[in-house]
């Protein structure tokens, strides 16, 4: 206990993106004093390079869908809290609840969905299913080829810089400090090894506790304390059209995603995923490849989720791409975040491996953390996400023998 | 016969393409020139088209022949290929090599034929395209970059208007009131951002150097003897700092500057005018560079060694996206890198290594000369819109850096909407970036080698219909 009141004195949180920004406030209006360090600048690698997708569609039962069920709900709220708190000139964070459509074009895939959407009802998501004809006044420019959808009211959106700022600006009106182009370098360690702050390329910042919210590079900064965490990088790519009068009204995309997401292979997997901005322009995401941090642009990528969205909306074919960027997302071998202390250094903490669910998963990812460091109640179980959890103990225990 | 021989890709037909397609055919090359244009020449020779050629050709452009003689020598040469309407959309780097997806005809056409390129050797020549610095009003209808009046002039033989105001900084201007003059316009007057102290410093300093430039300072002079023919006044140390008009340029605001290019209080006079071409300098065309990995120095510029070598093993530079130095630099830089992408003796080409040199020096006295300087965003007021895709002012920028207290320049982009649009920043980006590094406190990248605004994977528009018809390849997107 004594140790918990260390904690809420001082945490030094190491990465500035949504992640590291939502555990940020919510430590910081539980009153903890907060200081956020980034190598770079605020929401500038993964938060910058997605697409802000706030999804239960894509979750089949089980921990990420309770993370998500809870996140989204606090996003909804978050959204005007935000609001109020931050005023109306404050770029808005443009949450949307526009929904979800999953579309399939065969009789395979539509017994497939149906499956699914039925053990998603069971967990308690909204999947309603609707015919190709519904799905088509949803969707009036839908290829004539689907034959069948689920519709997913929960599902939404934010831009996720704007939201990651939104909440970092929140935080440091609670007292938290950000401090960007800082990069660490080492451990601070004090009696019995523990881990007492960090080193970093501007000067020493001791803390109670340090949480690593470095996304994919959390493996990388875990070293550098002398810790292990299994974190990987995997890569996706995002195309933008030039702006347009919306066409496509929800996050639309074909069902092939939940093969995608489900599968730990290395190979190119895409699956549309399609959606306007308020900006008026059409996102077209996301392809998962595992080819570490290479930042080389395929066309084959390219090449495949046009033809994806093409196969979805067929009027696309006539619209220009303007940009494409891709990013890395904190994967996990398990297919679950990372969300609690490390059982091998104290004063060690994780909030990292949401994949491509990081933006979704940020608000109960903070409130999770904060629960956990200062000993309060939290809105759902710990334990799936801990780091020494079973499917994940293999590689801890390898990490325990080297640290 | 030609199966056997080093391939190399030369991208951009201005004058340094065209030197380098030259000098690696001369050296032994197959050679494939690829322009984006429908007629070799890029913008320094920019020309009306063939179907309907102009007697005086040679009025409007300088080393006309010189142009003649490297389009006559690549059209009779077998061993180049000229591609014209060739865009190149992007630049991959499979492991050891460089590919270059192209797609050839008209840019708004549906379904332009693919080419897919893997040569032994690349050159770029992608030359640059102006910048101009926001000023109130200038988005407004009858404001044109100088770039776009010259294009007009030369391409088309229109004016842009029938009394015209030249401004911004640099020796481009002389040129583009030239061509404005022979389209019959009035020039009102040419309008210098830079001091007499800074012209000064940097073209009177060791004038024994200038000697050797001969031929880019009778240019110039020339250009200097016709406005005053025309008795068109060129006022150093001044700027257009506002534009009005009900729909359309009615006049412009001209002030004062001072050495840092800040409008000086009570200088300020209206001249009445129909156009305003301005030009503050050039940015160089980065995208294939950066796609390909080159280095970048600390002024962006694709930083070269001796043979116009990058710093990517293959990739050779040449023109202005190594610095700004004018036709004489990009021809000599050209059959530099031409000759040495083929593999070829730099012996041959002595004469040009000497022109670079005296080119590169005078490359020198225009940044030192003509460099913008940071005073210029007194004349921003918080309603001047900075970007003019999604219309964002520079009173929303500094408000959300303030807010967020973010200097980042992607950040601040996505949060502002500042360099989202169409252009994707090729207009405002290195604007923000000189903001972002202005506002209090900020930390800025503009001046770092990082590749920031410059990186653009997709390096023009392409239908998502064209992605989806790529052929399909074997090859793992796997390591």
């Amino acid at each position: 206990m004594i140790e918990r009141v260390d904690v809420a004195a001082d945490v030094v949180i190491v990465g500035a993106g949504i992640v590291g920004a939502a555990c940020a406030r919510a430590l910081a209006r539980a009153g903890a004093r907060v200081t956020v360090l980034d190598r770079v600048a605020a929401a500038s690698a993964t938060s910058a390079h997605g697409e802000g997708n706030l999804l239960v569609s894509d979750k089949g039962p089980g921990p990420e869908l309770e993370l998500a069920k809870v996140s989204l709900r606090r996003w909804a709220h978050l959204a005007d809290e935000l609001a109020d708190e931050l005023g109306p000139l404050f770029p808005s964070i443009e949450h949307e609840a526009k929904g979800g459509l999953v579309v399939v074009t065969s009789a395979d895939g539509l017994d497939g969905l149906r499956g699914f959407a039925e053990a998603q009802r069971a967990a308690g998501v909204e999947a309603v299913e609707v015919t190709a004809e519904q799905a088509r006044e949803l969707e009036p420019d839908l290829a004539p080829g689907v034959v069948g959808a689920v519709y997913y009211p929960q599902d939404a959106q934010v831009q996720p810089v704007a939201a990651a700022e939104a909440l970092l600006a929140s935080a440091r009106r609670a007292g938290a400090v950000v401090r960007t182009e800082v990069e660490v370098t080492g451990p601070l360690l004090g009696d019995g090894g523990r881990l007492t702050g960090v080193a970093t390329t501007r000067g020493e910042v001791s803390a109670g506790a340090v949480v690593v919210a470095a996304g994919p590079w959390s493996a990388e900064v875990a070293e550098r304390l002398g810790a292990r965490i299994a974190v990987r990088p995997r890569r996706g790519m995002v195309l933008v059209t030039t702006p347009m009068r919306q066409r496509v009204r929800h996050k639309v995309y074909d069902g092939d995603y939940f093969a995608a997401t489900q599968s730990a292979g290395a190979e190119l997997q895409t699956s549309a995923v399609i959606e306007s901005t308020r900006g008026g322009t059409v996102l077209i995401g996301s392809s998962r490849e595992q080819v570490g941090f290479d930042d080389r642009l395929s066309t084959q990528v390219l090449a495949q989720l046009a033809r994806r969205a093409v196969a979805v909306f067929p009027f696309l074919a006539r619209t220009n791409v303007m940009r494409s960027y891709l990013g890395f997302r904190p994967y996990m071998p398990d297919h679950l975040p990372v969300i609690g202390p490390d059982p091998a250094l104290p004063g060690l903490w994780f909030a990292t491996g949401h994949e491509g669910a990081g933006v979704g998963l940020a608000p109960a990812t903070g409130d999770l953390l904060a629960a956990g460091m200062l000993g309060l109640a939290a809105a759902v179980d710990p334990r799936p996400y801990a780091v020494d959890r079973p499917t994940l103990r293999p590689r801890v225990a390898h990490g325990e023998a080297l640290a | 016969m030609s199966k056997g021989l080093r391939h190399v890709v030369v991208v951009g037909a201005g004058p340094a393409g065209l030197a380098a397609a030259r000098a690696a055919a001369e050296a032994g090359a197959r050679v494939t020139l690829l322009d984006a244009a429908d007629g070799l020449g890029g913008q320094y020779w920019r020309h009306l088209p063939a179907a309907r050629p102009a007697g005086r050709e040679h009025v409007l452009h300088h080393r006309w022949s010189t142009f003649g003689e490297l389009s006559g020598a690549l059209r009779a040469n077998p061993a180049v290929t000229v591609v014209e309407s060739a865009q190149v959309w992007s630049l991959e780097r499979p492991d050891g090599g460089i590919r270059l997806n192209v797609l050839v005809g008209e840019p708004d056409a549906v379904g332009r034929a693919v080419l897919v390129l893997e040569p032994d050797a690349l050159v770029l020549a992608t030359g640059a395209h102006d910048r101009t610095l926001p000023f109130p009003g200038w988005q407004l209808p009858g404001v044109y970059s100088a770039g776009a009046a010259q294009a007009l002039a030369k391409g088309e033989r229109v004016a842009v208007g029938r009394r015209v105001v030249v401004a911004g900084a640099g020796p481009f201007l002389l040129p583009v009131a030239s061509a404005l003059l022979w389209t019959g316009a009035t020039v009102v007057g040419v309008h210098e951002a830079a001091g007499p102290g800074a012209l000064a410093r940097g073209w009177l300093s060791r004038p024994w150097e200038l000697a050797g430039a001969a031929g880019k300072a009778g240019e110039l002079a020339g250009y200097v003897g016709e406005l005053a023919r025309h008795r068109v006044p060129w006022r150093p140390g001044e700027a257009v700092v506002a534009a009005h008009g009900d729909g359309q340029v009615e006049a412009v605001t001209i002030a004062r500057l001072d050495e840092r290019w800040a409008p000086v209080a009570g200088t300020e006079r209206q001249v009445e005018a129909d156009a305003v071409c301005v030009s503050h300098g050039f940015t160089p065309r980065l995208e294939l560079a950066v796609a390909a990995g080159c280095a970048l120095s600390p002024s962006r510029f694709v930083v070269v060694d001796d043979a116009q070598a990058t710093s990517v093993p293959g990739v050779w530079a040449a023109g202005e996206i190594t610095g700004i130095g004018g036709a004489d630099a990009a021809l000599a830089e050209g059959a530099v890198a031409g000759t040495a992408a083929a593999g070829g003796d730099l012996g041959v080409v002595r004469v040009a290594v000497r022109a670079r040199a005296r080119a590169r020096g005078f490359a020198a006295r225009i940044e030192a000369a003509h460099g913008v300087r940071g005073g210029w965003v007194r004349w921003l007021r918080d309603d001047t819109v900075v970007c003019r895709c999604e219309e964002t002012t520079y009173g929303r920028v500094r408000e959300v850096v303030e807010l967020t207290g973010s200097h980042e320049t992607r950040s601040v982009k996505l949060t502002s909407r500042a360099g989202l649009g169409p252009c994707q920043a090729r207009m405002c980006g290195r604007t923000l970036q000189e903001l972002l590094g202005d506002a209090p406190g900020g930390d800025s990248d503009a001046g770092g080698t990082a590749p920031g605004v410059d990186r653009r994977p997709l390096v023009v528009p392409v239908r998502l219909g064209d992605l989806a018809s790529l052929p399909s390849t074997s090859a793992s997107t796997s390591p």
